[in-house]
């Protein structure tokens, strides 16, 4: 067997592997097992590439890719294995926008290291292709892990002339391609990598903080095609197998993820372009209607008499990272000989399933966390609804109102208990943004302020009453 | 035409679509609970382009070469190891408490009918 068929074998193994391992994640029970086998499918892969000629020959490259590899263990191991819960998303994230980023230097290193104007036509729109979606993801990515990471803020950001701007970027790259396809001009190559990336970053700008997991999904996907595109200018299959099949299951999965939330993939990327939704549909005005605002002494009074407490957790409280705060207040309560359970919204949280696991990590215990649908049946004898950073899951006009966005999507039933109260930073609404009607109902109260400092008095407020 | 385009290039496409098809089909029902480590999986696999890195650090010549191949065989040693360590990590909670798990991955949010509030979740799921 020559080596390079050996090479090619050893190759689908390795892919072989990667398709059984996004078949495994597919479903709970094989989950880990997929994960592992991906890891060794990958494993195998990297250990085989050392014994191509192309990578050992020259052995001072050899030495600077062993160096190489070794800092990103060094830096990534531990990174991944130090991460708490919560920052779990943003991890992702910047995992995933490196990738990218590498994808886009693999693209620009080839395009530097031919002879020059000796590529074909199609070599340069492969390279482009990966320089340009690589970049994209690379600084989308950032971005996002910026926001979530709260290195900034985490609301869509918009300026003036945003869409004349952004289309302006956009039609400066269109013909950068075309003239580097013509020209084969290295500086013009830069000048698309550098507008990529800007690209890239005003296109996560204007989505919000709740809507980045869907962002971060696509921009996956986006790197697989990049990693793809790769694998066409350096004629390897595996990589355009195992690009490309993230780049599917990843649009695949983005589309899944954008209807979990009960929103279409348009809707997310670019309704904060336009002005902000008003879906409220024959809802009465919000300005025409009053909020109760109270302190937290009257809440913590409200809370410490009732007899059942359901805490409703949402994005505000992964936001704030006040699960572990939450936990305390539960305990105050519990102290007090009131029943608390948390109702758990599926998609609570920054991402399906997330709540969950932040809560598991504050050692809630199990039985205290509720579903959906038992914690519906539960809330009609419930005192009081705590509705912790969360909007859209509680909102009624899920059920009541048809012309809204979020129209069919399953909440949970706040509205039942005997009183309501949100903890929430402002009136603003969430990241459906749309109008709340339970905001303005008479059985609510609403408590300003940040998740945490606000449980944290009611912590206080509950051991005082 | 094809000539033109060089030998290979037509395979290559093809394997491209193929590879499309096979994506698309094998997460086709991923419960939403999964969502997340299913992301961060495939997130690890396109880590594969280490291999691609490693190629053209391997082949190299001249300071700008090197320096970005060097920076790309970095990158991408981070993205397999920090995506396949991060999701391991994410099935490892998961593991912790089976049946919590399950019972969200049945309460799939889709929002197809105006759901009774009893019934919000699972029913719209099945």
């Amino acid at each position: 067997m020559s080596r390079a068929t050996a090479t090619d074998l050893v190759y689908l193994i390795a892919i072989v592997g990667f398709i059984l391992a996004l078949k495994g994640l597919s479903s709970p029970k094989r989950a880990r097992l997929g994960n592992l086998v991906g890891a060794s499918g990958m494993l195998v892969a990297v250990a085989w590439t050392f014994s191509l000629p192309e990578v050992y020959s020259h052995t001072r490259n050899l030495v600077l890719i062993i160096i190489a590899i070794a800092i990103g263990a060094v830096i990534g191991v531990p990174a991944a294995r130090l991460v708490k819960m919560t920052a779990m998303p943003q991890m992702v994230a910047i995992f995933n926008g490196v990738g990218g980023g590498a994808a886009a230097l693999v693209s620009v290193t080839e395009f530097i290291a031919a002879p020059h104007k000796s590529l074909a036509i199609y070599r340069i729109i492969e390279i482009l292709f990966g320089v340009l979606v690589g970049s994209v993801s690379l600084a989308g990515s950032t971005i996002a892990f910026a926001k979530l990471q709260e290195l900034m803020t985490g609301r869509p950001i918009t300026y003036p002339a945003q869409q004349p701007i952004n289309a302006a970027i956009g039609v400066a790259i269109v013909a950068l391609l075309v003239v580097t396809v013509v020209t084969a001009s290295t500086t013009v190559l830069v000048i698309v990598l550098v507008l990529s990336l800007a690209l890239g970053a005003i296109f996560v700008l204007p989505i919000g903080g709740a809507d980045t997991p869907v962002l971060i999904s696509l921009l996956n996907a986006f790197t697989g095609l990049a990693v793809a595109a790769s694998g066409f200018t350096l004629n390897s299959t595996l990589l355009i197998v195992a690009g490309t099949l993230v780049g599917a299951s990843g649009t695949l999965l983005t589309r899944m993820m954008s209807q979990a939330m009960g929103r279409s993939l348009p809707n997310i990327l670019f309704s904060a372009f336009g002005s902000v939704v008003t879906a409220s549909g024959e809802g009465p005005d919000a300005e025409g209607r009053s909020v109760r605002a109270g302190t937290a002494d009257d809440i913590g009074v409200l809370l410490a008499y009732a007899r059942k407490v359901a805490i409703i957790p949402g994005y505000g409280l992964a936001v704030a990272q006040a699960q572990h705060t939450a936990r305390e207040l539960a305990d105050a309560l519990a102290a007090r000989g009131v029943e608390v359970y948390y109702a758990i919204h599926p998609v609570a949280g920054r991402m399906p399933g997330h709540m969950n696991v932040l809560l598991a990590e504050a050692n809630v215990p199990y039985d205290q966390l509720e579903e959906m649908d038992d914690a519906n049946q539960d809330l009609d004898s419930t005192d009081v609804a705590l509705v912790v950073g969360a909007n859209d899951t509680v909102n009624p006009a899920a059920k009541n109102t048809p012309g809204s966005p979020i129209y069919g999507m399953p909440i949970i039933n706040a509205d039942r208990a005997t009183n309501i109260v949100f903890l929430k930073r402002s009136m603003r609404p969430g990241f459906a943004g749309i109008d709340n009607e339970l905001l303005y109902d008479p059985k609510t109260t609403m408590l300003f302020g940040d998740a945490k400092d606000s449980l944290s008095k009611l912590v206080a407020a509950v051991k005082a009453a | 035409m094809m000539a033109a385009a060089g030998p290979g290039l037509m395979t290559f496409i093809t394997v491209f679509v193929l590879a499309a098809f096979v994506g698309y089909e094998v997460v086709s029902k991923v419960p939403s609970i999964l969502h997340t480590p299913l992301m961060s999986g495939s997130n690890a696999i396109h880590g594969i382009i280490l291999v691609g890195t490693m190629i053209v650090l391997g082949q190299a010549h001249g300071t700008a070469q090197l320096t970005l191949g060097f920076l790309a065989v970095v990158l991408a040693t981070l993205n397999v190891v920090g995506g396949f360590v991060v999701t391991d990590r994410m099935l490892h909670m998961f593991r912790a408490k089976p049946a919590d798990r399950k019972a969200a991955a049945d309460a799939k949010a889709s929002g197809d009918t105006a759901a009774k509030p009893e019934d919000g979740g699972a029913g719209a799921a099945s």
